[in-house]
């Protein structure tokens, strides 16, 4: 796996939490970076079940979703778990206005992520 | 004079990916600095963002001899956005619902429906390469203070 620069990755007993560097997960290019830094986690054959935890993300936009579609399906293609936490209210907005929050599993928090996985 | 123009600005980009990244951080200044809630800001920030990645990417095709041009212009209640292209326009009708079931999984196509939600009116010109956005000020502790701070004298649009 070549090394994450966007993303902050550690293991809580068999989970892998991952957090976003950046506040704001604009711009094409990052975008493609963390997009390829979340598609190797998933695609990591010693990775069952992925966190993602938003507590850093203040701005994200609909490119970003889109990254975030293919790693839910990559995760569900291998047969891993994949939750999201900590997603700030006006980011759940996005969410809930393009009723992504029906295809991710969304916790409040990552001890509330962790206890369900 | 709430409907007098105190702070516009136009500019044309090039089709290039980051291009506005500098346009949109004055932009948010501009509304910070004017109190706007960070609700408010978010929305504009976004629908700013979106429309400048569609005309860049599907109305200029990222071609770099093209521009994407630029109006902002803000009351003390009110932000306008227009963006165009050089594109030769879409129809807004043909882009699919990404909120269908059938369609939730498709990783693009929630621009447009994003800027609708976050902003009090969307529109497209008749050739489809120009959107024209509006946001009604949010109320709350963000009034405005400062409406010394006229950077010119025309009259607005009536909102449409």
């Amino acid at each position: 796996m070549s090394e994450a620069r966007h993303l902050e990755v550690a293991n809580v007993g068999d989970v892998t939490v991952v957090r976003f560097v950046d506040r704001k997960i604009l711009d094409e290019a990052n975008i493609q970076q963390i997009g390829g830094e979340l598609y190797a986690l998933a695609e990591d054959d010693s990775i069952s079940k992925l966190l993602l935890n938003f507590s850093n993300v203040e701005f994200l936009s609909s490119a970003a979703l889109g990254k975030l579609i293919t790693l839910d399906k990559k995760s569900k293609t291998k047969g891993s778990v994949l939750k999201l936490s900590n997603i700030k209210d006006e980011i759940m907005e996005v969410f809930r206005i393009t009723r992504l929050d029906r295809v991710f599993d969304i916790y409040d928090d990552e001890t509330d992520a962790l206890n369900a996985m | 004079m709430v409907n007098a123009w105190i702070w516009n600005w136009e500019i044309s980009i090039p089709s290039r990916p980051q291009a506005g990244t500098d346009l949109l951080e004055e932009m948010i200044q501009q509304l910070e600095k004017r109190n706007w809630l960070p609700h408010d800001v978010f929305g504009i920030r976004l629908a700013a963002e979106e429309a400048i990645v569609n005309a860049i990417r599907h109305g200029n095709q990222s071609d770099a001899d093209k521009h994407v041009h630029v109006s902002l212009k803000m009351t003390e209640t009110r932000f306008r956005l227009e963006i165009r292209d050089e594109g030769p326009g879409f129809d807004p009708t043909d882009v699919p619902d990404p909120t269908e079931d059938d369609n939730l999984e498709i990783p693009s196509g929630r621009g447009i429906m994003l800027m609708r939600n976050f902003m009090s009116f969307v529109e497209y010109n008749e050739t489809g390469n120009c959107v024209i956005m509006e946001k009604e000020r949010g109320q709350g502790n963000g009034d405005a203070q400062d409406s010394t701070q006229k950077d010119t004298d025309d009259e607005p649009d009536p909102l449409v």
